[in-house]
This record gives structure tokens, C-alpha cells and sequence, in this order.
């Protein structure tokens, strides 16, 4: 399949690609993540157990409450964030926590990102640009 | 977005390096949310506990501290959210020095900037409470929907570095909540059974929280037989926020931009979702019980008000927590100092229990807390609570305040 471009509405952060991790659930760095492992830890989740790191992680929603937006910051100094954050829906906590921590996020996509972008694919999110390419 | 002179002039560095961070942070946000221009704040609330900001945020607010006075200043009155560490209690609680340490540097920092030291989220409890239309940069959640929903104010969820940059600042991106067009009901749901105590109240947040699953949907909730109290709303807002990352709802005939359907709903209000005993009654069940043995029991998130600290008190009158057990109880410091002058301190004390002040459970390191103290099986009165630590390695339990005290003192439920 050749490249795939999907808009989005303009994000926060630079210019970013990795490995997409995609999954039909929520996201809170607090409620879902060990961020010493770099690992979902929260039994329930969809990607319980998988890495994030470096990940371009896809996501449904925000969730949860507001420490996301110290964390990521926290764990991009460690080198324990992920690459990128796509979102169906964002709130204004991952908005700020990426221009904070200087991290791609994007959200509101012309397509249900969870389904138009696979675990495994190549992606390069443009936030400036709200611009989105699967390789 | 449109800035006015003082915007512009921060922006430029003439009011300060940390000014000029701040507002381009709060530019890249207010123009992910189409904000058009700033509004004014009167005051902030930060969450800035040493959990969540890690090395990298305390050496990011001890930056900011090294500045000259007039650049490191606050521009409003703010204060702060719970924080990671109760230093008259860590080490009972076997925390790592260097967890206290962190705190000791992250709090000289925040006092350098002006903060006022408060460690709650109830502060519209105990501290200022909004007012009516009053525009805010709250950054708890349960404070946020609190102010939002029962106060009738104006905030977003202001993360931690975004109310930081709002206290520099002292203004918001204009969007979201402080909108008149962001505050219309979006969802309807109907309660057939008044809940009974705290933690069914949390249970029903928590149950509208998930179905109205994002940010920017307002549920409206109808049905409700008899004004609820403080504590009961603050339960309610909290798992709310908590469940479904809302920050504002609207309760028929309580709140005060519902007095009726017609003011909350642009065009015909959607059907309603039902919300019943049996739905309350579910919620409960899918945690389970700890039958064989319960490791901790929690009070917090939010923390507990004057009121609530004297009904714990009441039932722990004359009884002993289990050896095997441990119960936290986690208030504001103000409310601290009022347990200790009216008594309740002492009694709660004297059963074996931890009252623990400036703090709440799920920012105090949770993960490391359970590990160092064994701790797995817990059981809370807090829906919200029992939501997050989940992920921080517990198997949590819902249970009403009665039945928490009973785990804590028979060391199983």
C-alpha cells in the first residue's frame, strides 16, 4: 500500500515518526501507565504489558485527570515517552502537557484514527501542518 | 489569537523570560482549540505533586525560583493541590528520603514564586470558594467540575505546567468551559433512586463518567429527589471527572444553569439514560470483595471535609483498626488543624488509624507505597479512587464509609 496522508485538526509540538501502537481505548499517563518500565500497567487496558516507548501511540480519548501533563515532560527527560500521541478526541490536559514536554499530539482526525492507522505502521505526524502520513 | 498589550509584551520578553514561556505554551493551546484571544483569571490552582513532575519539573520550577523577583512572581492568587509527600508522616509510612527530599525542593521553589502552600483539592471547601461566572485555572479535576458545575464558574482542566503558565500569566486560552456555547448540555440522563451515601454517589459519576466519555460532553442529570450536600456533589463531580474526563454537568434544580430542561439544552434534550439501583448495585460488583483480607483502607480523593473527618471519627469511636490493616484518612492542612482543635484527631489516632494531611493517596507515590508496605488488597469509599490505582499495582474495592471502617477493623470485609 502506498503512502496514506490524514488530516487532522493542528496539534502541538514538532514534527515526529515511529512505530504506531494503536488500540480502540483511553489514555492517562497517570491512571494506565508504569512509567519507570515504560509499560501499560493498568490491568484492563487494551495494550496491558506493551511498551509505549518511542511508540507513536493511537489512541480513542483522553481520560482520567490532569498529572498528564507533568508526565509527559517527566518521562520524555528520561527518554521514556512515547515519539508521538494521536488522539480521536484530546482534552486540553494532553494538549498542554505536549506543548510542555514538546511532543507531537494531534486529535481530531477526518477518520476514526484507531481504525485508519495499525499496531506496526510507519507514521510521521506534522502537528503544525495537522497532518498525519502512514507510510 | 488576539493578544492584547500586556500579551503582546510578554511574548516579546519585556516582562520576563518564565512570562514568555508561559504565554507561548498557552498560544500553541489556545490555538489547538480555536481560543480567539485570553481571558483574565482571579485565581489559579496548581497541581504540581512530585510524582507527577519528576526531577525534570522540580529543576523546571527551581529555574523559574532563580529568576529575579519581579520575572519569578505569580501575577494571582494561587494555590496549591495535594502534595507527594506528608513530611510529619513519610517515614511511618516508609517512604524514600529521597522522595521527601524532592518535595523539600519542589515546595522552596513554589514558595519563591509566590504560592500559597494550601495541598488540597477542596480548596472551594476551605479555602475561596468560586463565585458565579468567576473565570478560573483550576487544575484538579474535582476542583475544576466542582467550580464549574456547583459554583457556576468558568474553568478548563489547567494541567500542572498550564496553570503554572496562568499564574505567570494570569490569564486562559478563551475556549472550552469559558465559553457560554461550551456549557450546553450535551447528554440526559435520568437517576430513578436518589443515591444513598458518599460512595453511591461516587458510583454514579463514575457510571455517567464512562457514558459520556469525553471532554467536551456536558451531561445533565435529572431526577434527583432532595438538594444533595457538599460532600455528596464533590463525591459525584470527582468520579465524574474522574471516569469520563469531564469538567462541567449540569443537576436539574440544583445547580445553578439548570433550573429546568429548557435553560441547559439548545433544541429537544436527547433521550435520557436511565440510571437505576441495580445500575449502582453493578458498579459495586465488578471490583468484588476482600473477603480473606484487606491491606489498606483508604479515605481520600477528594479529601475528606471537616464533616466527613468527624462521621470517620464517630465510627472509629472505641474501636481498633486490625493489626494486619492499615487506614489512611487524608485531608486539607487547615482541615487538619480544625480535627486537632475539636478533638477528632485524637480519636481517630487512638485506633491505630493514620491521619495524614497536605496529601492524597493516588499522588503520594502509590506505586512504591504499596510495594514498600505490602499493600495490594485495598478497599475506599472513593469511586475515583479506585479508578487510578488500579494501574499503580492494587486490586481495589468500592465500598460505603461504614464498610470501610469494618474492613479496617476486622482486617477483611
Amino acid at each position: 500500500m502506498g503512502e496514506r496522508r490524514i488530516k487532522g485538526h493542528m496539534g502541538v509540538g514538532p514534527k515526529a515518526s515511529g512505530i504506531a501502537l494503536v488500540a480502540r481505548d483511553n489514555f492517562s499517563a497517570r491512571y494506565d501507565l508504569d512509567r519507570l518500565q515504560g509499560v501499560f500497567s493498568r490491568p484492563t487496558h487494551a495494550l496491558h504489558g506493551q511498551s509505549y516507548v518511542d511508540m507513536v501511540l493511537v489512541l480513542h480519548t483522553a481520560k482520567g485527570g490532569v498529572a498528564t501533563s507533568w508526565m509527559l515532560r517527566e518521562m520524555k527527560s528520561r527518554g521514556m515517552s512515547p515519539a508521538a500521541l494521536l488522539l480521536n478526541i484530546g482534552n486540553p490536559i494532553m494538549a498542554q502537557g505536549a506543548a510542555f514536554a514538546e511532543l507531537a499530539f494531534m486529535d481530531r482526525f477526518e477518520v476514526d484514527i484507531t481504525e485508519a492507522i495499525r499496531s506496526g505502521d510507519h507514521v510521521t505526524v506534522d502537528p503544525g501542518a495537522g497532518l498525519v502520513i502512514v507510510d | 489569537m488576539r493578544l492584547d498589550d500586556t500579551e503582546e509584551a510578554m511574548r516579546a520578553g519585556r516582562m520576563g523570560a518564565a512570562r514568555r514561556a508561559a504565554i507561548e505554551q498557552q498560544i500553541q493551546v489556545g490555538m489547538t482549540f480555536d481560543a480567539e484571544d485570553f481571558v483574565q483569571v482571579s485565581q489559579v490552582h496548581l497541581m504540581a505533586d512530585t510524582e507527577s513532575l519528576g526531577e525534570s519539573g522540580v529543576e523546571y520550577l527551581e529555574a523559574i525560583a532563580a529568576l529575579p523577583g519581579e520575572e519569578r512572581r505569580v501575577r494571582v492568587p494561587t494555590i496549591t493541590d495535594p502534595r507527594g509527600i506528608d513530611l510529619c508522616a513519610y517515614r511511618k509510612l516508609k517512604q524514600a528520603e529521597r522522595f521527601a527530599e524532592l518535595e523539600r525542593r519542589a515546595i522552596a521553589a513554589l514558595r519563591a514564586l509566590g504560592i500559597l502552600m494550601t495541598d488540597t483539592c477542596i480548596n472551594y471547601q476551605t479555602i475561596l470558594p468560586p463565585v458565579h461566572g468567576e473565570h478560573l485555572a483550576f487544575g484538579d479535576t474535582g476542583s475544576t467540575i466542582y467550580a464549574n458545575s456547583v459554583c457556576g464558574a468558568r474553568s478548563n482542566f489547567e494541567g500542572g505546567p498550564a496553570a503554572l503558565a496562568a499564574a505567570l500569566t494570569g490569564r486562559v486560552p478563551r475556549y472550552g468551559c469559558h465559553l457560554d456555547g461550551g456549557r450546553r448540555g450535551t447528554h440526559l440522563f435520568e437517576v430513578k433512586e436518589r443515591p444513598g451515601s458518599l460512595s453511591d454517589w461516587g458510583a454514579l459519576g463514575a457510571l455517567i463518567g464512562r457514558s459520556a466519555g469525553s471532554y467536551w460532553t456536558v451531561p445533565v442529570v435529572a431526577g434527583i429527589d432532595g438538594t444533595p450536600t457538599s460532600d455528596e456533589l464533590k463525591h459525584f463531580g470527582a468520579a465524574l471527572a474522574s471516569y469520563g474526563s469531564v469538567p462541567l454537568f449540569h443537576m436539574l434544580g440544583v445547580t445553578p444553569e439548570a433550573p429546568d430542561l429548557a435553560s441547559v439544552f439548545d433544541h429537544q434534550p436527547p433521550e435520557p439514560q436511565i440510571i437505576g439501583r441495580a445500575d449502582l448495585d453493578g458498579f459495586y460488583a465488578a471490583f468484588g470483595r476482600h473477603e480473606d483480607r484487606v491491606d489498606v483502607v483508604v479515605f481520600a480523593a477528594p479529601q475528606l471535609s471537616i464533616v466527613e473527618m468527624q462521621e470517620v471519627a464517630r465510627l472509629l469511636e472505641g474501636q481498633q483498626v486490625h493489626r494486619q490493616t492499615a487506614l489512611l484518612i487524608a485531608t486539607s492542612p487547615e482541615n487538619k488543624s480544625a480535627c486537632d482543635r475539636l478533638g477528632l484527631t485524637e480519636t481517630i489516632e487512638s485506633s491505630g488509624a493514620m491521619l495524614l494531611k497536605g496529601v492524597c493517596f493516588y499522588q503520594m507515590y502509590a506505586r512504591e507505597l504499596g510495594e514498600a508496605n505490602g499493600w495490594q488488597r485495598l478497599v475506599s469509599n472513593s469511586a475515583k479512587l479506585v479508578n487510578i490505582v488500579s494501574g499503580y499495582g492494587y486490586r481495589p474495592v468500592l465500598a460505603t464509609t461504614e464498610a470501610c471502617i469494618e474492613a479496617a477493623v476486622n482486617g477483611r470485609m
